[in-house]
């Protein structure tokens, strides 16, 4: 174990791939020192966790339905969390949701933020007409509320988790070309984009391998602290009915569905309720901390 | 008689990869006269001038022997006895006033705020005092610049009014870290002979941190050579040129001269035992 | 033999309805193998004289020429060649996210240049660093390092001219020093041609045959370095220069 340390804290890495994991070491290190941040990562790595093993961990199936067992309270023999209006145990139809938010939020990462860092660079390294145009796009987008525009998108294509994803993907970008577009614009006179120019390098080299990886620390961020809402509009859609359909358990509609029982069987709505702080605090937490770890402002001269 | 004596200070930062010293072991003491810390990049010059104010925060941390100003010990002060220290007795100047004077406020506004906050001057009066400190640091046109803010100014009068800020409540003592660096040749010139004057002329105590020896030699009473977070060498200014300690021969030895010979630079011999 | 020519240029800034002529009408040539130097205080324009040259300020008059022909606009691949720069600070101007081998070899993959991993070894070995700082970063790296690395960085392509954008004003003394070594073996190994831009007379004297002294975008006066050495300016500015000069404050020459 002291041997792989040693080589990734080795001063002179030999190979490319010694360099980058030495430097993710480092900064593993740094996040370490940080009591939330660390907090919010267990939380969002026990998502996976149990999105992952779901079926080994659930106790129940979590669509079979069982009306003698309806509307049962937490700490029932058996059923953790109690059962909802169908009988069905709450515990497994979170932990299988889990995975539909996983689902959600992994699609939404990898559409958005790409999209928006593009935009985002390309308007910021070119200015001009080109700049003008991609932000009176993105000011469109930005003008409309994110819940509204999400709904108006899904009422055209339909309900279904897909279309919800791509609804919630399509109000996220914005943000990212915006936060893109303001770190090209400082890195845009830097000393190393003059020097890469002189040696001859052309546009797409320069943005895609020397502006974009100066931007992703400020998204990766930004990214983790949209997370909180992209689950909460995702539960929105689902509360409306118009994302996921039952009789998925995805968490927004398990909250959708207990609304009617709130008074008297709090559970039902409650803990799908509380699955969603939790794993919002947590992305929100898993942020903030990233945030020292990645700003380059704080490396070491 | 004594202004600041420090003993042992030691300076070191915990970060994630272990702890880092970046000053180790520097002992000193200053009358009322001028004291010039030169040293490289990493010396620990930096860190030693804001040790004394104990401007120091996490993961970073002092320790000293002793460090007592003007017989008021500074390593067992409250932070609120150090507040009251901070600018009235002790004031510091910093090198780039683009970072170190407020951005948004005026120059009037933040010449007075000390005044009118701590010492509980009315606007009139703080005001006056204000435009006295601008003439001081022989700014011709002081109500113009009252006026401005810091961006609207040149180098130089940024680092002026950064001066006159500074030597508003009349310190015992000034750290001036280097104040010049940022500013050209000719300017660089103007300011130092206005900080001589006023230095002077308060009979105030100064340490003069700088990475130019031959500046600080020129300006200074005394000079401490630092390397890598320890004292080299300490000697008078006018003794300069028959400093003994390797470092600081070379580096002497290393700059260009006008007129100096146009082979390789004596480059400085980092081997001997002292650059540990 | 001239290598560049620089004829009665200017260039001005446009930004927010306010011009700033950075440069006005100032002309100079420089010969093959010759070490000009450009000196002024800020604001003077020698810097922007050099961005001008790399087709990066807004040009309003004059020509700039170099082997007799006018520089295209864009200037193209065949620039890059020919011309390249160091600049100041040595903080900035390496990426902070590219390991050293990445900012040497990227150069080459640009022009097509094969056998990357031998000539990013020796371009190492030629600005005196050991070839384990390949796969560094610039932050593990200190200034000095960092700058040789640039000055390796812009030898990849094999120019002719180098524009050194103040190279050691951001280093240490004595790193300057070796700093200024290095960049006199190089342009005695390799015949080049520097223009070198500074506010410090003491290394402009030390590393430049004909010097130009600039003041808020114009030409002052031109000297050799016998006129420098010999305080035989006859401009009062450039005087002033001189006696401002910090090695003039000590005095004397150390023994």
């Amino acid at each position: 174990m002291t041997t792989l340390r040693a080589w990734l804290q080795d001063p002179s890495p030999t190979s490319r791939r010694q360099a980058r994991l030495g430097q993710a070491w480092l900064a593993w290190l740094r996040i370490q020192r940080n009591r939330l941040a660390m907090a919010g990562l267990i939380i969002v790595v026990l998502l996976l966790l149990i999105a992952a093993f779901a079926p080994w961990i659930a106790p129940h199936d979590p669509f079979v339905q069982n009306l003698g067992n309806r509307l049962k309270p937490p700490g029932t023999p058996g059923y953790l969390l109690g059962t909802d209006d169908f009988g069905r145990d709450i515990l497994t139809r979170i932990i299988y949701g889990s995975r539909i938010t996983l689902y959600i939020i992994a699609l939404v990462a990898v559409t958005a933020p790409v999209l928006g860092l593009l935009i985002g660079t390309v308007a910021g390294y070119f200015g001009g007409w080109i700049d003008a145009v991609l932000m009176r796009l993105t000011d469109i987008f930005l003008a409309f509320p994110r819940l509204i525009l999400a709904l108006a998108l899904v009422a055209v294509l339909g309900p279904g988790i897909e279309n919800a994803v791509l609804a919630i993907a399509l109000t996220a970008w914005p943000p990212y070309a915006r936060v893109a577009r303001a770190e090209t614009l400082t890195i845009r006179n830097s000393d190393y984009i003059a020097a890469i120019r002189l040696q001859g390098a052309t546009a797409p080299r320069i943005i895609l391998g020397h502006v974009v990886p100066m931007c992703l620390p400020s998204v990766v961020i930004r990214v983790t602290l949209d997370m909180a809402g992209v689950i909460l509009i995702a539960a929105g859609l689902g509360f409306l009915g118009l994302g996921v359909q039952p009789p998925q358990p995805e968490w927004g509609l398990m909250i959708s569905s207990g609304r009617k029982f709130l008074f008297e069987q709090w559970w039902v709505a409650t803990m799908p309720g509380l699955a969603i702080f939790i794993v919002s605090l947590g992305f929100n937490l898993l942020g903030d901390g990233l945030r020292d770890v990645l700003d380059p402002k704080s490396a070491p001269k | 008689m004594t202004l600041l004596d420090v003993q042992n200070l030691r300076v070191t930062f915990d970060t994630e990869t272990g702890p880092v010293e970046a000053v180790r072991g520097v002992s000193f003491s200053l009358g009322r006269e001028r004291l010039g810390i030169v040293g490289e990049s990493g010396s620990g010059k930096t860190m030693t001038g804001r040790a004394v104010l104990r401007l120091i925060r996490p993961p970073g941390r002092i320790e000293a022997e002793q460090m007592i100003f003007d017989g008021q010990d500074l390593m067992g002060a409250s932070e609120k006895e150090m507040r009251a220290l901070r600018g009235k007795r002790i004031g510091m100047v910093m090198q780039d006033p683009k970072y170190s004077l407020n951005p948004v406020m005026t120059v009037g506004d933040q010449l007075t705020e000390g005044l009118r906050r701590r010492d509980g001057l009315g606007r009139r009066d703080a005001e006056a005092k204000a435009l006295a400190a601008l003439d001081a640091v022989q700014i011709r046109d002081p109500q113009r610049v009252m006026e401005a803010y810091p961006h609207e100014l040149s180098g130089g009068m940024g680092q002026r009014v950064m001066i006159a800020m500074m030597l508003i409540p009349e310190p015992d003592l000034l750290i001036a870290d280097e104040p010049t660096s940022a500013l050209d040749v000719t300017v660089q010139a103007e300011v130092l002979s206005i900080l001589d004057t006023l230095v002077r002329d308060r009979g105030m105590g100064l340490i003069f941190i700088s990475h130019d020896l031959r500046l600080v030699a020129r300006f200074c009473d005394r000079v401490l050579v630092m390397y890598k977070g320890r004292v080299v060498e300490e000697l008078k200014a006018q003794n300069l040129l028959d400093a003994q300690h390797p470092y600081t021969r070379g580096l002497l030895n290393c700059l260009p001269r006008i007129g100096g010979p146009r082979g390789p630079l004596p480059a400085l011999d980092r081997s001997g035992a002292w650059a540990e | 033999m001239t290598l560049i020519e620089i004829d009665a240029l200017s260039v001005t800034f446009r930004a927010q309805g306010r011009e700033v002529r950075a440069v006005q009408d100032v002309s100079l040539t420089v010969n093959q193998g010759e070490s000009f130097g450009l000196v002024g205080e800020s604001g003077s324009g020698k810097s922007t004289i050099l961005r001008a040259i790399c087709g990066m300020a807004p040009v309003t008059a004059g020509t700039i020429r170099i082997d007799g022909k006018p520089l295209p606009t864009p200037r193209g691949p065949g620039f890059a060649t020919r011309v390249q720069m160091v600049f100041q600070d040595p903080y900035a101007s390496l990426h902070p996210r590219h390991t050293i081998d990445r900012t040497l070899s990227e150069p080459l993959a640009i022009h097509g240049l094969g056998d990357s991993d031998a000539r990013v070894v020796k371009a190492l070995t030629d600005v005196g660093l050991p070839a384990n700082f390949r796969f560094r970063y610039p932050h593990q790296l200190s200034g000095g390092q960092r700058q040789r690395v640039a000055i390796a960085r812009a030898l990849m392509l094999e120019p002719t001219i180098l524009l050194l954008d103040e190279p050691t004003s951001a280093l240490d003394a004595s790193v300057q020093a070796e700093v200024l070594n290095l960049l006199s073996r190089l342009r005695d190994e390799r015949g080049l041609t520097f223009l070198m831009v500074s506010h410090d007379l003491a290394v402009i004297d030390h590393m430049c045959d004909r010097v130009l002294v600039m003041q808020n975008g114009r030409a002052v006066e031109q000297m050799s370095r016998e006129t420098l050495a010999q305080a035989r300016m006859t401009t009062p500015y450039a005087r002033s220069l001189f006696e401002a000069s910090a090695d003039r404050m000590l005095g004397g020459t150390p023994g």
